[in-house]
Order: C-alpha cells, then sequence, then structure tokens
C-alpha cells in the first residue's frame, strides 16, 4: 500500500534507502534464491529439529501414499498382496526424490 | 487443561469435539472447531477492516499490522511463483491469515485450535492441490502431463519414473496436512502434559513444590514456543502454497 503512495517519487525512495542504511535501520540485504525451494529451504530447514520433521514428514507421507494406492488397486483387481509390494519400494523412491527436491545442492540440481 | 483422574493425564481429551451453540448447534453438529473458525474468521475481518479504518499516513499499531500482512504475503506471492502471483494473492492471503488465527486462538485457554484436526488441514491441503491442479491444467493443458516426466532420463526408466514422479506429486497433499496437524498438535499435547504435572506434583505437598514450579516454568515457554510454532506453520502453509501454485505456473 505505501508502495503505491511513494512509488512515484524515486529521489525520495533512494534518499530514504541511503538515509536509512547509514544509520544501519535496513535489515541485512536479503540473498538471493537461486530458485523457490531456496525460500522454502529458510523458511523450514533453520533448526535441525525443522530439518528432523520435515525429512520425517517427506519420506513417510510419499510411502503412505504408495502404501494406499497398492492397497487400493489391489482391492480392485483381486491381486492382494502384489501391488501393494510393489508400490511400497515406489513409495520410498518417490519420498527420497520429495527429499532430493528440497535439499539438492544449488548447482547440479538436474541430476543426480 | 488438568488431568482428569488422579492418576491418568489425559492428554488427547483436548481434542474432543463437542456441540456447541446449545441446542441449535447440536441439533446441526456445529461444534466448537467450527465455532473457532468463525471466531478466526471474524478476527481477520476485523484486523483488516478496525486496522485500516483510520487510513493514516503513519499507521499506528493495528494498521501497520494490517498493512504488514499484506504486504508480506504479496511480496511472498511474487517472489516464490512470479508475477503471475499477483492472481494468487487473495487466495493465499485468506489461507495464510485464517491458518494463522486458528493457530494462535488455541494458545488462549478455553479455546481450541482446529488446526490440531487432521479432518480440517487435509481439507485445507486438498483444496490447495486441486486449486494447483485445477491451474496447471488451465494453463499448460494436457501438456500438464510432461510434470510427471523428469527431463533428460532414458527412455527406459522413464515408467518408473513417472510411478515415482506421480507419488510424489500426491505425496503433497499428505505431507502438506500432516505438517501443520502434527506441528499443532504436539505443542498442545506437551502444554497438556506440563499442565497436569503441575497439579499432580502440587497435589503432592512441599516435596513438590519445587517440581511443580518448574514445570510452571517450563509451560511458560512453551506458550512463547507455541506462538512461534503457530505463525510459523501459517508462514510454511503459504509458502508451499505459493512454491506449488509456482510449479504449476511454470511447470519444472
Amino acid at each position: 500500500m505505501s508502495e503505491d503512495n511513494g512509488g512515484a517519487d524515486p529521489s525520495f525512495e533512494d534518499r530514504l534507502r541511503a538515509a536509512r542504511s547509514k544509520q544501519g535501520l535496513d535489515a541485512p540485504p536479503k540473498q538471493p534464491m537461486s530458485g523457490p525451494l531456496g525460500a522454502d529451504q529458510g523458511g523450514l530447514g533453520g533448526s535441525p529439529w525443522g530439518i528432523g520433521a520435515r525429512v520425517g514428514v517427506e519420506l513417510v507421507s510419499a510411502l503412505v501414499v504408495a502404501v494406499a494406492i497398492g492397497y487400493g488397486l489391489d482391492r480392485i483387481f483381486h491381486t492382494t498382496p502384489i501391488l501393494t509390494a510393489v508400490f511400497v519400494p515406489l513409495g520410498g523412491a518417490a519420498g527420497v526424490a520429495n527429499l532430493w527436491r528440497v535439499f539438492a545442492p544449488k548447482s547440479g540440481s538436474g541430476k543426480g | 487443561m488438568a488431568a482428569e483422574g488422579s492418576n491418568s493425564i489425559d492428554a488427547l481429551g483436548q481434542f474432543q469435539l463437542h456441540p456447541a451453540l446449545g441446542a441449535i448447534g447440536g441439533s446441526v453438529n456445529f461444534t466448537q472447531s467450527n465455532l473457532m473458525m468463525v471466531v478466526a474468521g471474524l478476527c481477520v475481518l476485523a484486523l483488516l477492516w478496525l486496522g485500516m479504518k483510520p487510513r493514516a499516513m503513519v499507521p499506528g499499531r493495528l494498521q501497520a499490522a494490517a498493512e504488514m500482512g499484506y504486504e508480506t504475503i504479496l511480496s511472498m506471492c511474487v517472489e516464490n511463483i512470479g508475477p503471475e502471483g499477483r492472481k494468487f494473492f487473495p487466495f493465499v492471503f485468506t489461507l495464510f491469515f485464517f491458518i494463522l488465527f486458528g493457530n494462535l486462538l488455541g494458545v488462549f485457554p478455553l479455546f481450541f485450535t482446529f488446526t490440531s484436526h487432521i479432518m480440517v488441514t487435509l481439507a485445507l491441503s486438498l483444496l490447495v492441490f486441486i486449486l494447483v491442479t485445477a491451474v496447471a491444467i488451465k494453463e499448460h493443458g494436457l501438456h500438464f502431463f510432461s510434470y510427471f516426466v523428469p527431463q533428460g532420463i532414458p527412455v527406459a526408466l522413464a515408467p518408473l519414473m513417472v510411478l515415482i514422479e506421480v507419488i510424489s506429486y500426491l505425496s503433497r497433499i499428505i505431507s502438506l496436512s500432516v505438517r501443520l496437524f502434527a506441528n499443532m498438535m504436539a505443542g498442545h499435547v506437551m502444554l497438556e502434559v506440563f499442565g497436569a504435572f503441575i497439579v499432580m506434583l502440587g497435589g503432592l505437598g512441599l516435596l513438590g513444590y519445587v517440581p511443580a514450579a518448574l514445570s510452571l516454568g517450563v509451560n511458560t515457554i512453551l506458550i512463547g514456543f507455541e506462538l512461534l510454532v503457530a505463525t510459523l506453520q501459517a508462514y510454511v502453509f503459504a509458502v508451499l502454497t505459493c512454491i506449488y501454485l509456482h510449479d504449476a505456473v511454470h511447470l519444472h
């Protein structure tokens, strides 16, 4: 809201910023985010507890979804243990893929 | 929030639902959880309406809070989603403030934390998931399904990777809802347990006063911690919604 009012006068904004930085009032400059996941990591992975909870939730939720899919398909096709057994390792892999997406190093995030 | 029995700690009883608003509420199953949702919504409206009423150049406290909330969420949308983020700003803003007030209201005595129920958080995350998928399909049409095929993988691996990607995509529903639910529930269970310690140890007589006072101290710290978790989890939910929307708008 204040941006709309103050945006018309860039020289004032510049002077204000210069004055603020001289007085040390400005927050430390934000580190540039290399991608949306950078913000994600900053918001969640602050403390070891946060990282631990994150890892647990990502791994388990993928596994839960995989087991649900496998069990459901087994119920539909009457192949009871087989598809559940097939989907459990896939769920584990999906959990690891989730974690990779969150904690991947910034440079080579394309390939593992 | 005290122990119900003399020897046992009923840590989960606080999450039970009761009909609110007397006979009318009972007949339509309007529980205290629903009542708190209404209260949370009214609180958000009150913050924005009362806060922005003065329309002062130099904002007072309420107005500053309302403006900061607005600007924080707006910049979050634009930074995480991109210039298209402005379209989704009302949704993310509503979501953030609803969850934030739901979490924060739970810290007060006699109030209920509706976000400590998996059903509520699951409904919220399903809403986000359906919206994200709908946006992706609207933006990209059938090309959306290429999202499930990672770039540069061997053709032989494609079926396996597609399955893994689909599971990973669906697991967002669970991880988004469980994160909020588990954080809120764990915090309130801890509060309940230490609150019960105070009562039980205080009943021991002189010997129990010191540990009872210690648990009171722990509970005081936990309340502060709970405020932090409440804000952080609302923020995390909003940020993750933005990130998913970014994926939906840009694919890969």
